[in-house]
């Protein structure tokens, strides 16, 4: 699993373009890299963790495994995802851990050329700028690039 | 490479401590049989040697000592007195400490060595201390390579000349052996000189990695016997094809050789042990089985066959044939049950939620399936089980050293050391057991005089069980000391603020007071118990494995300490309920009753506080949801109580909305999934697919601003 992973980013290093998974969340496009993802579901009630933070959705069930759901939105800063079935969960795995995210809804796979990317200028949204990489023009909307590691590892500390 | 065969030495060595310390707790018992005697040179002497190849030269000095003394004793030249059999205690003691050092690194007490290593010294006669300055102790005592009695006995010392050809196989390799170790030994009799022939090894791309190819070609001039030659070899028997040939007349050498045959060809049944057996206690093979027979101080001469006809018996009778499996194996299995269990139920309910009208047959089938569930699940349970055994006999090795630290005598008596328990939990009670023990010694137990004066035995009683009890595992701690002293125990539980001047507290309330955090009831830190730790981590360690401790104390006649504990990790029973709309499990092990309130149960005190009218009764309400920040989106009351007790013995109505089902959940952690939750242990996947929460109701009650309250109050109440 993992030498794949590897193997794929050479790959994409050697070619121009690498490949990424575009989708909503409030409102905004964001995108993150294809091999990031494992698996994109329908949204399905959660379990609900007594005392978790705003952004902490709840817990899941993965086939047999149990892992947390952000509210990716309500990470960024942004109004409160109110989830129905119309929204997905993005699944990804962040340091060997399945963690799901919920996203509004998912648009299309687009290809990006790695130099095409810009980095982020500075806005006066802390929140949202760690959280960022960089971004891309793809059809004329401004796309954000993802920071996974910035998201899942951001303390998630549980509230009194 | 080497790292993991030192680790598979280090894990050999546990289990030769353990029979060591078996059979000196046998010894201790009055059991002389030769056959123990036998067991704990053997163990020993397997240590000396592994360690040996590892150039451990400390532990082998001592191994060899200690030994050494155990010969002695085996050749009736001693006799095992109490004064002895302490020493061979503490001894082992001392070998398991250098053991430890060895492995994880640290610092041997030097004085307490030295001791020992004069002490036993006093047993060992003058000519055998010679030997204990043999390099390496590789060679050691030697008596059972001591071809003078077998063959002609070699004169005067003088130089000899031998040629030794020594080609280890592969194996030999397998069990940790260096060549270069054995080759130092050999320079140590005398002058070497090494040759390698590398005839057979093959081309690089033939080569394979791990077959041994090599062979040494020695030339070692000396003025040591030959027997000590040999000895050198002792632990590569049967693991290298090997000659030594001397320069010496060509009779003595004939009888030699004779005498060699008799020992490689006749009895290697039992020197080698069979192979599974080999392999699967990849140390063993250097089994020194057939050493009883080679004693040279059996002056009656017997034959070597019937001595290794009983070597082979005891090997019959042995250990039962076991399988070395890494962990990690055994938890993906179970993780695998545990997804089938869940996977059962919901098949269960898929079929329950179909349309048919008959499902009978589907349900039989359904049964037969949770049953083989079942049975799989036990099965890879006890896998991980392991009985208790090892446990407590370090447990003794505990109490051993607290007496000698404080002066007091005390035995451990043991029982139902073969109740097995959750690997995980064995290896998490060590702690805790080992401070309740250390606090038995230095606090429970009286000085021997006050004892006598008291009109009790001299040595106090420690009782250390273990007992299964209906689901749940029962460790029971029990002195006949002083019992707790329960004015002093209130009178720091006030100096330190614990409670207030003027509580009144009922003698189980004093005495759980032991538990609660910041006690320590030594006035001056001994050097044994009181290193700023209190009873208070024991009872965490013990609920961390969702299990409880109680303690009872008699005064003048001692206390007991008893530990519940669940059987396994991975599972549990618990109830399912719901609140605030989710649903949740309790654990069933907590749950002292159910029952549906009604309005005339409930009663009010002051503005927030409720209580519940048990029979006469009155408990304090803990709301769930509240305790846990859920909200009821329906209208919907907490209707259902559910009765649990603490391990305060207070006791708390748990107020839910629903109880639907009791049944086997698999536990599921929430580390790495997020943070600790107060009033949550772990989760559980339900029937549905669904994640419920498994709580825990101590932490519940605890978070709970009315039952808390309820307790300050009656606490108040009690002292006005």
């Amino acid at each position: 699993m993992q030498a794949e992973v590897k193997q794929t980013d050479q790959e994409v290093k050697h070619a121009e373009h690498s490949e990424f998974v575009s989708f909503t969340v409030a409102g905004q496009a964001f995108c993150l890299k294809i091999t990031q993802i494992r698996e994109i579901r329908r949204w399905s009630p959660v379990t609900i963790l007594p005392h978790a933070p705003a952004d902490v959705l709840g817990v899941m069930n993965l086939r047999g495994a149990v892992i947390p759901i952000y509210d990716l939105s309500a990470r960024f800063g942004l109004q409160q995802t109110e989830a129905s079935e119309r929204n997905v969960v993005i699944v990804v795995s962040v340091h060997g851990k399945p963690v799901g995210l919920l996203a509004e809804s998912v648009s299309e796979i687009i290809s990006i050329n790695p130099d095409d990317i810009q980095d982020t200028p500075p806005v006066d949204s802390r929140n949202t700028m760690e959280y960022i990489q960089g971004i891309i023009s793809h059809d004329d909307t401004m796309v954000r690039i993802i920071n996974l590691d910035a998201v899942i590892s951001a303390p998630e500390q549980v509230m009194p | 490479m080497s790292g993991s065969i030192q680790d598979t030495f280090f894990e050999e060595c546990e289990e030769l401590l353990e029979a060591t310390d078996e059979g000196l707790t046998a010894i201790e018992g009055g059991d002389h049989d030769s056959e123990v005697v036998n067991a704990i040179f053997r163990a020993v002497h397997s240590i000396k040697g592994g360690a040996g190849a590892f150039g451990l030269d400390d532990l082998v000095a001592f191994a060899h000592r200690f030994e050494t003394v155990f010969d002695e004793v085996r050749s009736n030249r001693l006799d095992l007195d109490e004064k002895l059999i302490q020493l061979l205690l503490r001894s082992s003691d001392h070998l398991s400490a250098l053991v430890e050092v060895a492995r994880d690194g640290g610092q041997v007490d030097e004085a307490h060595h030295d001791t020992l290593l004069a002490a036993l010294d006093e047993y060992i006669p003058e000519e055998e201390e010679d030997l204990t300055f043999e390099p390496m102790g590789l060679g050691g005592p030697a008596p059972m390579m001591d071809l003078g009695d077998l063959g002609g006995a070699p004169a005067e010392p003088q130089e000899e000349t031998y040629r030794i050809r020594f080609q280890p196989l592969k194996e030999m390799y397998g069990t940790g052996n260096e060549p270069f170790f054995l080759f130092q030994a050999l320079k140590d009799l005398g002058e070497l000189t090494v040759t390698m022939d590398e005839n057979e090894l093959p081309g690089f791309d033939a080569m394979d990695m791990a077959e041994a190819y090599l062979a040494w070609d020695l030339v070692l001039v000396t003025k040591e016997t030959r027997s000590k030659v040999e000895a050198v070899f002792e632990f590569v028997e049967g693991l290298c094809e090997l000659s030594i040939e001397g320069d010496g007349d060509a009779e003595a050498e004939a009888n030699a050789l004779a005498a060699l045959d008799a020992m490689f060809s006749a009895p290697p049944a039992a020197e080698t042990p069979e192979p599974d057996a080999g392999s699967a206690v990849p140390f063993e093979p250097p089994v020194p089985a057939p050493e009883p027979e080679a004693k040279p101080a059996a002056a009656e001469e017997k034959a070597s066959a019937p001595k290794a006809e009983s070597g082979k018996q005891e090997q019959r009778g042995g250990p039962k044939p076991t399988l070395r499996v890494e962990l990690e194996r055994v938890d993906r299995l179970i993780n695998a049950v545990g997804e089938l269990i869940i996977n059962h139920s919901m098949l269960a309910q898929q079929i329950a939620n179909l349309n048919v009208s008959d499902t009978r047959d589907v349900e039989t089938e359904l049964e037969g399936f949770k049953n083989l569930a079942r049975d799989i699940q036990e099965g890879v349970m006890a896998i991980r089980a392991q009985p208790v055994k090892p446990l407590f006999q370090r447990m003794a090795r505990i109490v051993r050293e607290a007496s000698a630290a404080t002066g007091k005598t005390c035995k451990l008596v043991t029982e139902g050391e073969n109740t097995e328990v959750d690997k995980t939990v064995i290896e998490r009670l060590s702690d805790p057991l080992t401070h309740i023990l250390r606090n038995a010694v230095d606090h429970g137990i009286e000085k021997p005089e006050d004892r006598e004066s008291a009109g009790k035995a001299k040595t106090g009683e420690i009782r250390l069980s273990a007992s299964h009890r209906s689901g749940s595992v029962c460790i029971e701690i029990k002195d006949d000391g002083a019992g707790v002293n329960r004015p002093r125990v209130k009178q720091i539980a006030i100096e330190k603020g614990l409670i207030p001047e003027n509580a009144e507290l009922t003698d189980g309330e004093i005495d759980n007071l032991l538990f609660a955090p910041g006690f320590s009831t030594a006035r001056e830190i001994s050097n044994l118990s009181g290193r700023g730790v209190g009873m208070d981590v024991v009872k965490n360690a013990v609920t961390g494995l969702g299990g409880r401790i109680n303690i009872s104390s008699a005064p003048g006649k001692g206390s007991t300490f008893t530990i519940i504990l669940p059987l396994t990790l991975a599972v549990m029973d618990g109830m399912v309920v719901s609140v605030a709309d989710q649903t949740m499990v309790v654990p069933i092990t907590s749950i002292v009753e159910t029952m549906r309130g009604s309005d005339d149960m409930i009663n009010s005190l002051g503005a927030d506080g409720t209580l519940l009218s048990i029979r006469g009764n009155f408990v304090p309400i803990c709301d769930v949801a509240g305790g846990l920040g859920l909200y009821r989106e329906s209208e919907q009351q907490a209707g259902v109580y559910l009765l649990v007790e603490t391990e305060t013995g207070q006791r708390c109505a748990l107020a839910v909305d629903d109880i639907h089902d009791q049944r086997q959940v698999v536990i599921k952690s929430l580390d790495g999934v997020c943070g600790d939750i107060p009033g949550v242990a772990a989760a559980t996947i339900l029937g549905d697919g669904k994640i419920a929460m498994i709580l825990d109701p101590e932490s519940i009650i605890a978070a709970s601003p009315t039952a808390a309250a309820f307790d300050t109050e009656r606490r108040m109440s009690n002292a006005s």
